[in-house]
């Protein structure tokens, strides 16, 4: 009876933006209600012992966190979608399903706090880590090894924004029964969905885009078959890293304005990139709607990075910052700056952090929705140190 | 300071910007930087938050330890400090410890080369004997989950301590407020914080406390790098809860000795386990080391038929997963709390389908007993 009122959380529109705003309403079939209720609750009543709701334990399954893992599943194409703590929560949920004597190959490009794991606590753990250049496959084929079982790339890549074509190294992981992880944080399923171009497994920290409002940490991992959505779902109940109903919650209602953020972000980035390029302060400008052509995405993003030609400019050029924020993290409604050498990539090796060109130049730009003419004077009045 | 003042004063709960007495809810994930060659004192959520972090320092001074980690869960807390261990090392571990910890280390943590041996901790020789060249840790819960079985602190941090192992200890059952771990010399100390510490069953998740200073700065690591960090309002929630931990666990103790000692007296019961009664073992072990016999015993009934009637009947207790909340809760831990654990450790452990655990909440006694008593006669009659 109170589905026939309430409908059963099909009939969400095919197109993403529809989409995204459409999570969690059909989910509440008790009230209706259109915002999903927060489940604040450790435990479930059993009706009878070896009888259950569905719901036991939180830990296990929580209402909220469920109405945003079925959504997350959904816009990404995949068989199951898991929400953790924090966004290395989710890479390390990911990292639980090899085992010790295993391989991994890693793009080189890439979050410092992934090294950091990799390095420290995997070592330990007997797992074996490569890095190379994602972006060409005839260095990924040549890091293969008997022991490899994965290949983790992030692309656009942090903070470079280098592309990898997804497809082509989905392919090859195939042919060898590799796993595809693809990092698709800086994109979104809103401009990119992984498991349709073949990956296997697609991890986010939500605390940036998804989230979008800088207000809450969190991380997804979205498996593409019901096999490996139950590996995962194991992970995630055995050890438990789970994201709170609350911030679930949250989190839901940041997805809800995905699309027009992303928009707005995204039309904001193309054009300062354009801007950066000429200004005779900056060297180079990095970012993937200069010169590239989109075949896997539907838009370049809202993430750039720029190096000065003169690196003693780079704190001047920061202090001189009004309105653009320095601070981590990225992908929020308000723009942020960050100084990778000596913030996010500080612990990734200097010798690899040289030739990427993550030095001491490099700022990472996280466009946000302010008014571009804005944006643009911000930036303009600290180039002029 | 009184230990129980500290409860409400622990130097982490007030705010000083502004006073609030209340600590903030920090719902942020970033913070603005002020300095480019110096971080501010916080960065980034994961690394740091005010609003956990406030919660962090109060279990560290009420477990009497220097550094506090507050996780997303239990085991997110428990699997934060086996990651303490590397591949090829050995583990002993109480073989009557909660079915998570059980599934964690032989389905997840084996992966990796953690290799594990169950020992009955409440025999100190029976550990002895089961040390190996590669063992680096023992991992006890006491009283355990459901037998309530009592392990000798002191005991086994000296024996680890012969031996160059690390401790840890679950305390989730006793909390700080009964039993302080860290004082008897255990090196780690993880809880459940869903259960006594929030107390209210309406927030999961775990604390770690060391006053080690290098298992400090790995656990440290081991938070940042793994991420599985407890969310602002559920920090907030916690450290809330805990404001009342003595208060509840003063009425609820009190009224779980007297429904022990009247379950132990009705003929439908067989047997029941709680650290206050006479006969219980281990009951002058347990008085040495805790303040107290806490909230949680468990009985069995004549046989799994009775007992699942019971269970069908009872209508308060609720019958569900978790404990320490201010609800009474009643478990059956052949299907819920230990049915991750295979069926032939749990009948070498005696938990049996006659069993179940009950958890004591803040309801009246005479309700309790009333409620007990009809489903108790109605689990009998046809």
């Amino acid at each position: 009876m109170a589905d026939k009122v309430f409908g059963d959380g099909k009939g969400r529109g095919k197109e993403m933006a529809t989409r995204l705003v459409q999570s969690g309403v059909r989910f509440d079939t008790a009230t209706g209600a259109v915002s999903v209720p927060i489940y604040q609750t450790a435990t479930f009543r059993h009706p009878a012992p070896g009888e259950t709701t569905g719901y036991d334990y939180t830990r296990t399954g929580n209402p909220t966190r469920q109405a945003l893992e079925e959504a997350l599943a959904d816009l990404d194409g995949g068989a199951g979608a898991f929400a953790f703590s924090s966004g290395m929560a989710a890479i390390m949920a990911v990292m639980l399903l090899f085992e010790t004597g295993d391989h991994i190959i890693f793009g080189e490009d890439l979050y410092g706090g992934t090294y950091r794991l990799m390095d420290w606590i995997l070592v330990k753990f007997g797992l074996h880590v490569s890095y190379v250049d994602t972006t060409d496959l005839g260095a990924v084929a040549a890091a293969v090894r008997p022991e490899t079982r994965g290949v983790v790339l992030e692309t656009p890549s942090n903070p470079m924004l280098k592309t990898t074509d997804i497809a082509a190294v989905a392919a090859f992981c195939k042919e060898r029964r590799l796993l595809t992880i693809v990092d698709n944080t800086l994109m979104t399923p809103y401009l990119q969905r992984p498991l349709e171009h073949g990956a296997d497994l697609v991890v986010y920290s939500a605390t940036k885009y998804l989230g979008g409002h800088n207000d809450l940490l969190a991380g997804i991992v979205v498996a593409a078959t019901d096999k490996l959505a139950q590996d995962v779902a194991l992970v995630q109940n055995g050890t438990g890293p789970v994201l709170a109903p609350h911030d679930s919650w949250l989190l839901l209602r940041g997805l809800k304005t995905l699309s027009i953020r992303m928009d707005r972000q995204q039309e904001n980035a193309q054009r300062l990139a354009k801007w950066l390029s000429i200004q005779p302060q900056v060297l180079q400008v990095n970012y993937p709607g200069l010169d590239q052509v989109h075949v896997q995405a539907a838009g370049p993003g809202a993430m750039l990075s720029f190096s000065l030609k003169d690196a003693q400019a780079a704190k001047s050029v920061i202090q001189r910052l009004q309105i653009i924020t320095y601070a981590e993290s990225l992908g929020g409604v308000e723009s942020l700056l960050t100084y990778p050498y000596l913030q996010t990539h500080a612990d990734v090796p200097e010798e690899t952090r040289e030739r990427l060109g993550i030095n001491d130049r490099l700022l990472r730009l996280s466009v946000g929705i302010e008014h571009y003419e804005d944006l643009r004077a911000d930036l303009e009045h600290a180039l002029r140190f | 300071m009184d230990w129980e003042t500290r409860l409400i004063h622990s130097g982490f709960d007030i705010e000083e910007h502004t006073g609030a007495v209340s600590i903030p809810i920090y719902q942020a994930s970033t913070y603005r930087q002020t300095s480019v060659d110096e971080a501010a004192r916080y960065e980034y959520g994961r690394s740091g938050n005010p609003t956990r972090n406030a919660l962090e320092g109060t279990m560290a001074v009420l477990e009497g330890g220097s550094h506090g980690f507050a996780f997303s869960s239990g085991m997110a807390a428990i699997s934060s400090a086996l990651s303490l261990l590397k591949t090829g090392e050995h583990i002993l571990v109480c073989r009557d410890v909660y079915g998570g910890t059980y599934r964690a280390l032989t389905a997840l943590f084996s992966r990796f080369g953690i290799s594990n041996t169950f020992v009955d901790t409440t025999d100190i020789l029976a550990i002895r004997a089961a040390i190996r060249p590669d063992t680096k840790a023992l991992f006890l819960e006491t009283p355990s989950n459901p037998l309530l079985r009592i392990t000798d602190l002191r005991a086994c941090v000296n024996l680890a301590r012969e031996h160059g192992l690390f401790t840890i200890a679950d305390n989730t059952f006793m909390t700080p407020y009964l039993q302080r771990p860290l004082e008897l010399g255990v090196d780690v100390v993880v809880h459940s914080a869903t259960k006594f510490l929030g107390g209210h069953s309406d927030v999961i998740a775990g604390v770690a406390v060391t006053a080690n200073e290098q298992l400090a700065g790995t656990l440290r690591m081991i938070q940042t790098t793994f991420g599985a960090v407890l969310g602002p309002l559920d920090s907030w929630l916690v450290s809330r809860g805990i404001k009342t931990l003595k208060v509840r666990m003063d009425a609820q103790q009190e009224t779980a000795g007297k429904l022990a000692e009247w379950l132990a007296a009705n003929p439908l019961v067989k047997q029941v386990h709680y650290p206050g009664l006479a006969k219980h073992p281990g009951r002058d072990t347990h008085s040495s080391q805790s303040g107290g016999f806490g909230c949680v015993l468990s009985f069995t009934l004549a046989d799994g038929v009775q007992a699942r009637k019971f269970l069908k009947c009872v209508r308060i207790p609720i019958l569900a997963v978790s404990l320490g909340g201010v609800e009474s809760i009643l478990t059956y831990p052949v299907t819920m709390s230990h049915a991750s654990m295979p069926r032939e450790c749990r009948e070498e452990l005696n938990v049996r389908d006659s069993l179940v655990r009950l958890s004591v909440g803040l309801e009246a006694l005479a309700d309790l007993k009333e409620g007990l008593d009809r489903a108790l006669r109605e689990s009998v009659t046809d």
